[in-house]
């Protein structure tokens, strides 16, 4: 079966600062996939050129077969791959069901549906997905006013709305209290095997990636440095290198 | 409901008045149809600088771009329009009621048309800038187009147009502009209320909101903004036909593309009703249209100070205007929910609580 | 319309002229672009009433003129006097919408615009003035390109003035603490510089160096209540083709204005003059998204 993000020979520079450096890694369908590395090894930097927020310098990326290094970012998301942000986004002068409602996807958007009133339906839905996340009870508040925390809740929620094939995922636990941590792992492996998400987690929290993908990559200084389940990157000397700074 | 009820009261009352004005302030009756015109700028303004988040210093062309393309309509039919405005205004030509009526509802159909083509064609140069790029590149462009007809021997250049008289009576005159404005005012509301009870409001907001949000959620930005332009320039367009028709003479600079009158009243009116409501700018532009008239022949000249000292002041200690002080004082009103504000000041606990 | 231009290919020597012209010109507008590019890179504003204060300088000037002061002298009272109205502005009101979203700060000093040309107008009428500077005119390639001394004059004051801001920003305790605010407005609170201070005095250096442009523009071209917008304009158009962190691109970008607006007066017609500033804007403005969609990104 061929994965269903293909990254190949992917190198992007910022100036003289080489960012990421001929990167090669799959993501296969229907998994979790985890990304880690130390601050500044090139995670996010590679999340954003697969997402098309900047260009890349060489090689290729492609979604289910298809060539998306030259796309912009609202075509990869219609195209069903969706990102959520390390720093959190949502509209924020809107309540929590009208972040719903607006995050229905959009790949089959013609002149009726823009103008179209919203149904009872995506409203169901709207209230479900808020119900799984827990925030059912504040839907009708103004999405700003939301604890942090609830924010990511929130962004999680809308990017389920939209019925991504593949969602990735910026470090989804940074500044989330801890006793809701395993809340939201669950939450995450419930996604990912109710609705059949494919999941790309960025995650600098050891103790979660670990339980919660099923590949890991490790990224350091840009470059690829390991490969492989969570055990055997758990115990790989070079990763272990790479975080103490021996690298 | 009862809210439903109190409602449609308050329009058949702003209805009633509207049709009644006229007749009970003849002599007034172009201020109020002014007052019309203002209400459709402020309503067509808050489209994309209240609900969108795209402040625009340059809508002012497409009310230009509907005066000139009105009148080069009425008088294009049955004249030739090179001849008729280098003649300026010496040749007086006369139009059968048949020819003006004619040539003033196709001008007005064309001025809408030609201002939503404008829309698309300057919101593919304009929808690539953000923020304070947009307002000043909305601004160039509308002061390129008034440049540019000022150069424009064809259309008169910077001498202007003076345009085919009405064929009646002064006051059918006024009265029958008068309920055209209306008529055109009302159909913005009327449209702009069923408009924001769409998906079409939320797709905006959401723009308004986190436009690099809404992509990455794959919303049709550049499509939204588009249609968001071409509605207001529609309106916009008519508003000029109409208002070109009104005054009777039409010139670029001061009368078609006033940048800094018409134009900045939009934005002026929107921030003293409160933007991103529906009824922010109808009561910003008629408290400020009602201020202006009132005040403006008194200032002796030290009308256009006041005018820049408004903008100021509401900027800067009144930004919310009116309708949102109202929102933020009584949210409930609004249909807005609000937790235990002190809650949210103590967000730490209450996440550690959960 | 087009006929100058054969007349350029015929004489280039009114080449040499234009080119003169421009670059007198240019350097000026390079000026006040360069207090633009200071207080947008500083604090974030994008000042509209730029070129109004350039015109009050230039009034200044017409003032002291009238009252029988060299015009020259103007400038050391118009960069004063300015920088004095620009702290006051700012107290008054950059202050409070510094912190807002950027729409807030540009309407509020088109609001500034506004009342300043308007209370120009009321006070000197919308007359076209020059302040007379009384200095020869001289003629040069056999009598058929002239040049005023004064251009020449105000193009080494206005060199000078240039010069000595660059040094006052890198040595100058103060032009450190700027240079430190515009990199990172936190880190320099938390290292104990007073950013409120430093804006103050930014917004307030910027008016000055308007205030001298405008001198010099009122000894050599002319000046009215209403031409601030197009200098605004001009400012703009050239920060942005340069962007702001660029002192040598603000430079070329200011002297390439005012050549492209020497050429298009001659060749096009002097009414084309506004018509040329707003076209630049709109092109350079459609340049710089092109550039930014190659990196899948907008001009933000």
């Amino acid at each position: 079966m061929t994965p269903q993000i293909e990254v190949t020979g992917v190198s992007k520079a910022f100036g003289g600062v080489q960012a990421n450096r001929d990167i090669s890694l799959n993501v296969p369908a229907g998994r979790i996939t985890g990304l880690i590395g130390p601050n500044g090894s090139g995670k996010t930097t590679l999340f954003n050129s697969v997402v098309g927020y900047h260009p890349i310098d060489a090689g290729s990326i492609k979604f289910e077969g298809r060539e998306i290094s030259k796309m912009r970012v609202p075509q990869i998301a219609r195209l069903g791959m969706l990102r959520t942000f390390q720093q959190t986004r949502i509209y924020s002068e809107m309540d929590c069901v009208q972040n719903m409602l607006i995050s229905l996807p959009h790949r089959r958007e013609g002149w009726r549906t823009m103008f179209g009133r919203f149904t009872a339906e995506p409203l169901e839905k709207a209230e479900h997905l808020l119900e799984f996340v827990g925030l059912y009870d504040k839907r009708h508040l103004i999405s700003g006013d939301l604890s942090f925390g609830q924010q990511k809740l929130l962004e999680f929620a809308m990017a389920l709305m939209n019925e991504p094939k593949i969602l990735l995922l910026d470090e989804p636990t940074a500044g989330i209290n801890p006793t809701l941590i395993n809340g939201l792992i669950d939450r995450l492996q419930r996604a990912n095997s109710e609705f059949g998400i494919t999941l790309f987690v960025i995650e600098h929290n050891m103790r979660v990636i670990m339980n919660l993908a099923e590949n890991i990559y490790c990224l350091a200084h840009g470059e690829l440095l390991a490969e492989g389940p969570p055990e055997q990157i758990q115990d790989d000397q070079r990763v272990i290198d790479a975080y103490l700074g021996a690298h | 409901m009862s809210g439903n009820a109190t409602q449609n009261l308050l329009h058949g009352a702003i209805l009633v008045a509207g049709i009644a004005a006229p007749f009970l302030f003849p002599n007034y009756s172009f201020q109020l149809a002014l007052l019309w015109i203002m209400i459709l700028f402020a309503l067509t303004w808050d489209i994309l600088g209240g609900q969108m988040g795209y402040n625009s210093l340059g809508n002012i062309l497409f009310f230009g771009a509907g005066m000139y393309a009105c009148t080069v309509v009425q008088i294009g039919l049955y004249y030739d329009v090179g001849a008729y405005t280098s003649a300026f205004g010496a040749v007086k030509v006369d139009f059968t009621p048949d020819q003006y009526f004619t040539g003033l509802f196709l001008g007005i159909a064309v001025a809408a048309l030609l201002s939503m083509v404008l829309a698309v064609l300057f919101g593919w140069i304009v929808f690539g800038l953000r923020g304070p790029y947009f307002a000043i590149g909305t601004l160039g462009v509308a002061i390129a187009a008034g440049e540019l007809i000022s150069a424009w021997e064809w259309v008169g250049a910077g001498g202007g147009i003076s345009l085919p008289t009405y064929p009646g009576e002064p006051d059918a005159r006024a009265n029958f502009f008068y309920f055209l404005c209306m008529a055109s005012a009302v159909a913005t509301f009327a449209f702009l209320k069923w408009l924001y009870s769409t998906r079409f409001k939320l797709a905006i907001n959401a723009i308004r909101d986190d436009e690099e949000k809404a992509e990455a959620m794959g919303i049709h930005t550049t499509r939204y903004k588009t249609v968001a332009w071409t509605i207001a320039a529609f309106f916009l367009g008519i508003s000029g036909a109409l208002f070109g028709n009104m005054t009777g003479f039409i010139e670029p600079l001061e009368v078609a593309f006033p940048t800094v009158t018409f134009g900045i009243f939009m934005v002026l009116m929107v921030l003293l009703g409160g933007k991103g409501t529906l009824w922010g700018p109808v009561l910003g532009a008629a408290l400020f249209h009602l201020i202006k008239e009132v005040t403006w022949t008194h200032l002796l000249g030290w009308q256009w100070v006041a005018l820049g000292l408004l903008i100021i002041v509401n900027v800067v200690y009144f930004q919310q205007g009116i309708l949102g002080w109202a929102r933020d004082r009584w949210p409930e009103l609004f249909g807005i929910r609000v937790e235990d504000r002190q809650a949210k000041a103590g967000v730490g606990q209450a996440e550690a609580a959960e | 319309m087009l006929d100058n231009l054969a007349v350029l290919s015929i004489a280039p020597v009114f080449n040499i002229q234009l080119l003169l012209d421009g670059l007198f010109i240019g350097a000026i507008f390079a000026l006040a672009a360069y207090g633009l590019a200071l207080v947008w890179g500083v604090m974030n504003v994008k000042n509209l009433a730029q070129g109004d204060y350039v015109i009050m300088g230039g009034y200044i000037a017409y003032s002291l003129g009238q009252i029988g002061v060299h015009p020259i002298l103007g400038l050391p009272v118009a960069f004063v006097g300015m920088f004095a109205f620009g702290w006051i502005v700012y107290v008054l009101i950059i202050r409070r919408v510094i912190e807002r979203d950027l729409f807030t700060s540009l309407l509020a000093t088109f609001g500034i615009a506004i009342v300043v040309q308007q209370v120009l107008n009321q006070i000197y009428g919308p007359e076209v003035r020059t302040a007379d500077a009384g200095l020869e005119v001289r003629t040069i390639i056999g009598g058929q390109v002239t040049v005023a001394d004064i251009r020449i004059v105000s193009f080494v004051l206005a060199a000078a003035l240039a010069a000595s801001l660059i040094l006052f920003m890198k040595r100058s305790r103060m032009g450190q603490a700027i240079r430190a605010t515009a990199q990172d407005a936190r880190a320099a609170k938390i290292m104990g510089i007073d950013t409120d201070r430093v804006y103050a005095f930014t917004y307030a250096l910027n008016a000055a160096i308007c205030g001298a442009a405008g001198v010099l523009i009122s000894m050599i071209w002319v000046i009215q209540p209403f031409f601030g917008i197009t200098h605004s304009i001009r400012s703009f158009v050239i920060v942005t083709a340069a962007g702001f962190g660029n002192l040598p691109g603000v430079i070329m970008a200011g002297l390439g204005l005012g050549l492209a607006e020497q050429y298009s007066g001659f060749v096009l017609g002097a009414e084309f003059q506004q018509a040329t500033v707003v076209g630049l804007l709109v092109l350079v403005l459609v340049i710089r998204q092109i550039q930014q969609g190659r990196q899948r990104q907008v001009v933000q």
